[in-house]
């Protein structure tokens, strides 16, 4: 019996609303845990070359991991995967709150999607209860108004995600949405679901998920809890969530500002942490399980409207505030609650309207080809843009693909300052001192994203302190160039140990943000699943997965190699405007060498194909 | 353990349901919990916290009286208690739950909920005990 599991996948055919209930492979959760993990296995299965992200073929694959659902701190994530529309190849997104454990007590381990309904529907599983419906009267509603809707008609027992018009209308980073404020917002999950004809997915499980030693996991549970309400961060990072790292990354110049033309921003103070507190703070919201609350929901009024609404955490701050200039945490959060209506990704609209900013300043588009003029700063240009991207309408019709796509359009040079990486819109870290991260960024295999490795802490400096650490240390005066030295190494290992998270079903943030160790999670693994396996045994696992969802991309993106692992021109080229870190670039031959060297010691070719011995060692063949 | 709360600094995190289950049905099954979490989204944006209050109307209204207090909490006597569930309609906060055996549970005071909510928004309630 597999203790830990929920025991079944369900596999649904939209098209012909077929339903099949398979027992989880015991192979695959020893080979790949769960989570990202199964998502990895699954996709890279049953998605055949040349398949259309938006068209009925591609597998949308919603996994939350063995831990999911039980007694340990941050147990309430969840995965979600596709061929990606953003990049062409691997695309998947993690996400908190209550749906991974509500599918569990379900009954299901993983939930697979095929094919396509005819018309826009609500897909509800009650238990064993599976239903395909109409969404007729949610079509066109904002995503926290449908979820709000689905609550009230089925009940409050029911974890709902819902996508918004922005997945409708298939923008390539549309997010799906959950819980009022948490999302799977990367590599456009929403937009497959939405070229299915899915409108929301609605869970109520009500089923008890077998343990292999309730009495002992229980025990290790509680002590897990009592060691986080000890350590200094619990107290002193929670209040704030990840928006406490806002005034660090302005110190060590990695604040995204300004379409990322500069990494520091003088009006930091306005949009940070405290300024969350002070102004806009209702209650901290948190996932299932979660000790660390990161969620700060509040309300916010500004000119153009005000809103209830969950964050903004630091990417949205990042982005939205950082990138297109919004100076008052009232605006960022406004601007963060229409990208959560729209069904937008915070990260990718934020760095796609910022684009367009720049594009405009520079003359590369007019005022013609948007309906108006635009400029940094201001909220009302954001929402114009938001709300036409939304609806794929005029320029909107452009942006809706992401920078890189639509750098195509405008030429111009534009390309130089179209902030990806394989197409993936770069999240809120500006890497032009901070070589690690760099790296961390252009090796990920969704794009630009993070959550993979988050080396930027150890550029700054050269340690392991946790994020409270670093925050509690600041930069501490001038700052020094950053070396590429042993960078390497360091980004591997967390390109391992980041999604090893993701495949367990749990958060990270217990261990990134607060010192958690992570011997407890091998320990409670061992206790949940009757499976006893090392922490670095789980660490290979990841490794494994790692080399896959690569080979995934040589196998699904034609020409796929080194040239999808570069940085935007601005990073190689153009010196950071500002700040600490003025006058800053990394030269590509110092980023080439790094990447010889990491193809090197990922077992892959110099253009950083796999080798097939690799794939062999990593039974992948 | 009679138990109070403070609502507003409850974060929906579940913590206290999950391990409401396993301590009183060896089971990770917050469907089961003795207590229930209810966000209030997206406005006015809070959790309300419905729990056990003791207050003993189940004793009340059970026919077969198999419901009693001892210093100011109510067990259930399955010894005595035929399963007609009325008391699980009585309870005025929707908390006694009906276990798969057909047997009605609530509420044993055992105080997990308390031990391990992280926000201190579960709290004993030593007043009312006269501690
Ligand atoms: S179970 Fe309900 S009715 Fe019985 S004492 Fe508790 S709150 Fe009152
Ligand atoms: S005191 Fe014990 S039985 Fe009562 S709600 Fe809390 S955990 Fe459950
Ligand atoms: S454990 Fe505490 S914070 Fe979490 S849901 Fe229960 S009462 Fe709320």
């Amino acid at each position: 019996m597999l203790y830990g599991y929920a025991g079944s996948i369900l596999k649904i055919d939209l098209g012909t609303g077929e339903k099949k209930i398979e027992n989880t492979p015991e192979k695959m959760a020893e080979e790949y845990l769960g989570g990202r993990g199964f998502v990895a296995r699954l996709l890279y299965d049953m998605i055949e070359p040349g398949t259309d992200p938006l068209g009925p073929a591609n597998v949308i694959v919603i996994a939350p991991g063995p831990l999911s659902g039980h007694l340990l701190p941050g147990s309430g994530k969840t995965h979600f995967g596709a061929l990606s529309p953003a990049t062409g190849g691997y695309g998947d997104s993690n996400m908190g709150g209550h749906f991974g454990p509500a599918l569990k007590y379900a009954g299901y381990d993983c939930l697979v999607l095929e094919g396509a309904a005819d018309k826009l529907s609500t897909l509800v599983i009650d238990n064993n209860d599976i239903k395909i419906v109409s969404a007729d009267t949610l079509q066109g509603k904002g995503a926290i108004d449908a979820e709000k809707e689905l609550k009230e008609q089925l009940g409050e027992d029911f974890q709902v995600l819902t996508i918004g018009p922005a997945g409708e209308n298939r923008v390539v980073y549309a997010c799906i949405s959950h819980d009022f404020g948490r999302q799977a917002g990367r590599t456009g999950v929403a937009a497959v679901l939405g070229s299915k004809n899915i409108k929301a997915v609605a869970v109520r499980g009500s089923k008890p998920i077998p343990v292999f030693d309730p009495q002992a996991a229980q025990a290790k549970g509680e002590e897990m809890y009592r060691v986080c309400f000890g350590k200094p961060g619990f107290k002193t990072w929670t209040p704030y969530g990840t928006a406490s790292i806002t005034g660090w990354a302005n110190e060590v110049g990695a604040f995204p500002t300004r379409n990322f033309q500069t990494s520091y921003a003088d009006f930091h103070h306005k949009i940070n942490g405290q300024a969350i507190i002070d102004r806009l703070l209702i209650t901290d919201k948190g996932c299932f399980g979660c000790p660390t609350p990161c969620g700060k929901y509040g309300h916010a009024k500004t000119t153009v409207g005000s809103a209830f609404v969950e964050g903004p955490e630091y990417e949205s701050i990042a982005t939205l505030g950082g990138s297109c200039c919004l100076e008052e945490i009232e605006e960022v959060a406004y601007a963060n609650y229409v990208c959560d209506q729209l069904g937008l990704d915070t990260i990718s609209a934020g760095v796609v309207v910022s684009f367009a900013m720049e594009c405009f300043e520079k003359g590369v588009i007019t005022a013609v080809d948007i309906g108006r003029e635009i400029s940094f700063g201001s909220l009302e240009d954001v929402v114009y843009l938001l709300e036409k991207i939304a609806a794929t309408e005029g320029i909107g019709k452009i942006l809706a693909g992401g920078v890189k796509a639509a750098a195509a359009v405008f030429g111009g040079g534009s390309e130089r300052y179209a902030i990806h990486v394989k197409g993936l819109e770069w999240s809120g870290y500006e890497c032009r001192n901070a070589p690690g991260m760099m790296l961390s960024y252009m090796t990920a295999d969704v794009g630009a994203h993070h959550n993979r490795s988050w080396a930027l802490g150890y550029d700054v400096s050269e340690s392991d302190a946790d994020v409270s650490e670093l925050i509690e240390a600041g930069a501490g005066g001038s700052l020094e160039v950053s070396s590429p030295e042993g960078k390497v190494d360091h980004v591997i290992s967390m390109q391992h140990s980041r999604p090893l998270y993701d495949a367990l079903g749990i958060c990270r943030l217990q261990t990134m943000e607060i010192g958690f160790e992570t011997s407890y999670y091998e320990e409670v693994y061992e206790l949940i699943t009757g499976r006893k396996i090392s922490w670095q045994e789980m660490l290979s696992i990841s490794e494994k997965i790692w080399q896959l969802t690569r080979q995934f991309n040589v196998k699904h993106i034609e020409g796929f190699g080194r040239s999808y692992d570069y940085p935007p021109l601005r990073f190689m080229e153009e010196p950071v405007a500002s700040g600490p870190n003025k006058g800053r670039y990394i030269e590509r031959k110092i980023l080439d060498k790094m990447l010889d060297e990491y193809y090197e010691k990922r077992g892959w070719d110099e253009n950083g194909i796999p080798r097939a011995g690799t794939l062999a060692r990593f039974g992948l063949a | 353990m009679k138990l109070k709360v403070k609502e507003e600094r409850c974060s929906g995190c579940n913590v206290c349901r999950v391990v409401c289950t396993l301590q009183n049905f060896g089971a990770v099954q917050p469907s089961q919990a003795l207590l229930k979490i209810k966000g209030q989204f997206p406005d006015p944006g809070t959790y309300k916290i419905a729990f056990c209050t003791q207050c003993g109307v189940c004793a009340e209204t059970c026919p077969e009286e198999a419901i009693v207090e001892r210093d100011g909490e109510y067990d259930i006597n399955y010894t005595i208690c035929t399963q007609c569930l009325i008391c699980v309609d009585s309870c005025p906060f929707d908390v006694i739950v009906v276990t798969e055996s057909g047997y009605p549970a609530k509420c044993t005071g055992c105080g997990k909920c308390v031990e391990l909510c992280p926000r201190e928004a579960v709290l004993a309630d030593h007043d009312s005990e006269g501690e």
